[in-house]
């Protein structure tokens, strides 16, 4: 949908699959509008999902709790490494990059853009006073139309009830 | 006398009464324990071959490099060493079968290595090129010519169809094209994608190997840039791999009636044009072979490819080897691109190595039977 002097409206409909439980799908629809002169400007997002999410609160807490009683803050390189292997328990940070990488590809996201997390480069957890789990990326985006890999730092804080946010 | 100390860190630590480690040569021990017996040091020897011992502990890792096709691993991803290795065995070993020959040398100055499949039957035998690896991140192209020349040679006795395509056609298999950026893929930047060669006048390096092919040469979809990592080259065919190929191809060009090119990642099946939206004149029998083939790659484990021509199902890009041999006379020219589709991208998993060779082959291998029905 062309809307004047505004941009380019998509409609879609989609179906999500939940990575750790393959065969679980949940239907959801989406409005992007891609505004005129793009390169500035992420793209407005609407969602609705259709159905609902499984929940993880076990895996949850006891991610948080295992993150919260280290000694030492977790230090982390090449997620997955070269062979494509993922340490069982760097699978959860795996997860919340790829969550990051999501925000990042959205922020750089035009007609002409198809992003993907190629790798965690690096990751560091920051200790806090407050309640949030932060971990510090450096993220490799991989853009498909121009092939390039790119590092992206991203902040993100993270809690079980909270949920994901980037800090900026 | 000089010895590695082993134990405690540092001189500095060695009191008497404690206890140190050390190692030493071979034949350092004929001077030192003499020594110790005189200055009455007791010791005792705890490892008396220390290579021996590396070697019983890593023992697990040495299939990479055991020296007989059941030994060696196709499930692991292999350096450019080892793939060279491998390809030098089975051209001893299977004689009757498998000719290896070099086709040129890369910037680098490493050999391009081509295998060439296939019984010496009959004096004029049409032919398959198969190469993988024009883009050196995409290490499941490599996996997958390494597969299928393991599969060929295991089941060529046994399987029908497998030995009607070795009986009937060869296959010319180059499983690394671009030799220095997988080298370079391996021991500095996983991520590497274009070739190796200096730039001039930028201190980037390396050019698309899939964008310097003479046709529609840097125009939509190549970039006119060094550093960028779609760069078409200074000129056509300026990559020394390219020109080798294209060079083998032209040749060869009349035998050849296919030309399979592997990359990833996307899970797709491609065919002409890159360079533009047209529909190849050939484009029905083109079209259901790349039906039947995705069918029969689903057929294996539900994984899902798309395909079409690469400007529409892909992007538009100009230069590309598969768009150069439709051009060169080569009736069926195919891009794959390989798992996945974005989960891990190039950093597919070993574990995935025998699903996504396993339903490629099914693919292969039916779009190779299509060819021999002749619909051209």
């Amino acid at each position: 949908q062309d809307i004047d002097d505004v941009g380019h409206k998509y409609c879609l409909e989609l179906e999500l699959e939940d990575v750790l439980d393959k065969g679980r799908t949940v239907s959801c629809t989406a409005e992007v509008l891609y505004h005129l002169g793009s390169s500035s400007c992420a793209p407005d997002v609407q969602v609705t999902v259709q159905g609902e999410l499984r929940s993880t609160e076990g895996a949850d807490e006891e991610f948080y709790n295992r993150i919260r009683s280290l000694e030492k803050e977790l230090v982390a390189e090449n997620i997955p490494d070269s062979h494509g292997n993922v340490p069982p328990e760097l699978e959860p940070i795996h997860l919340l990059a790829w969550v990051a990488s999501g925000y990042v590809s959205w922020q750089n996201s035009t007609e002409n853009t198809q992003f993907h997390l190629a790798q965690v480069k690096h990751v560091k957890q920051v200790k806090r006073n407050d309640e949030d789990l932060q971990f510090d990326f450096v993220l490799l985006l991989h853009e498909m139309v121009s092939q390039e890999v790119l590092p992206w730092q991203v902040t993100l804080l993270w809690h079980p009830q909270r949920g994901a946010r980037v800090s900026q | 006398l000089q010895v590695d100390l082993w134990q405690p860190s540092s001189p500095f630590h060695m009191v008497r009464g404690t206890v140190a480690d050390v190692r030493v040569p071979r034949d350092t021990t004929r001077s030192l324990l003499p020594y110790l017996q005189q200055a009455n040091i007791p010791y005792t020897i705890l490892i008396s071959d220390l290579q021996q011992a590396i070697e019983n502990q890593t023992g697990g890792r040495s299939h990479r490099n055991r020296r007989s096709l059941s030994g060696y691993d196709y499930e692991v991803y292999h350096s450019l060493e080892e793939i060279e290795d491998w390809m030098h065995y089975l051209n001893r070993t299977y004689s009757d079968l498998v000719h290896m020959f070099s086709v040129g040398k890369s910037y680098e100055g490493r050999p391009l290595y081509v295998l060439k499949l296939g019984k010496r039957s009959r004096p004029y035998k049409k032919a398959v090129w198969i190469d993988c690896g024009i883009h050196a991140r995409e290490w499941i192209g490599p996996a997958f010519c390494q597969w299928f020349v393991k599969e060929a040679l295991q089941t060529y006795q046994t399987d029908p169809d497998m030995r009607r395509m070795l009986t009937q056609l060869y296959f010319y298999i180059m499983p690394v094209f671009n030799v220095d950026g997988y080298h370079f893929s391996w021991t500095n930047d996983r991520f590497w994608r274009k070739t190796r060669s200096k730039n001039m006048r930028f201190h980037c390096h390396g050019v698309d190997a899939n964008r310097n092919w003479k046709v529609k040469w840097c125009d939509e979809g190549a970039s006119l840039h060094p550093c960028d990592d779609t760069y078409c080259g200074p000129f056509p065919e300026s990559e020394p791999e390219v020109k080798a190929v294209a060079h083998f191809l032209r040749k060869h060009r009349k035998q050849i009636k296919a030309y399979l090119s592997f990359h990833a990642y996307a899970q797709m099946l491609l065919y002409p044009y890159s360079y533009k939206y047209a529909t190849i004149p050939n484009f029905n029998c083109v079209e259901s072979a790349a039906y039947n083939a995705v069918n029969a790659l689903q057929s294996a484990y539900g994984v899902r490819y798309r395909y079409g021509p690469a400007s529409s199902t892909l992007y538009v890009s100009s230069g590309s080897s598969m768009d150069w041999a439709y051009k060169n006379g080569i009736p069926y020219a195919f891009a794959f691109e390989l798992r996945d589709t974005g989960h891990f991208g190039f950093l597919l998993p070993e574990t995935l190595i025998k699903p996504t060779c396993t339903e490629t082959m099914l693919a292969v291998k039916n779009i190779t039977l299509h060819l021999l029905k002749k619909c051209h």
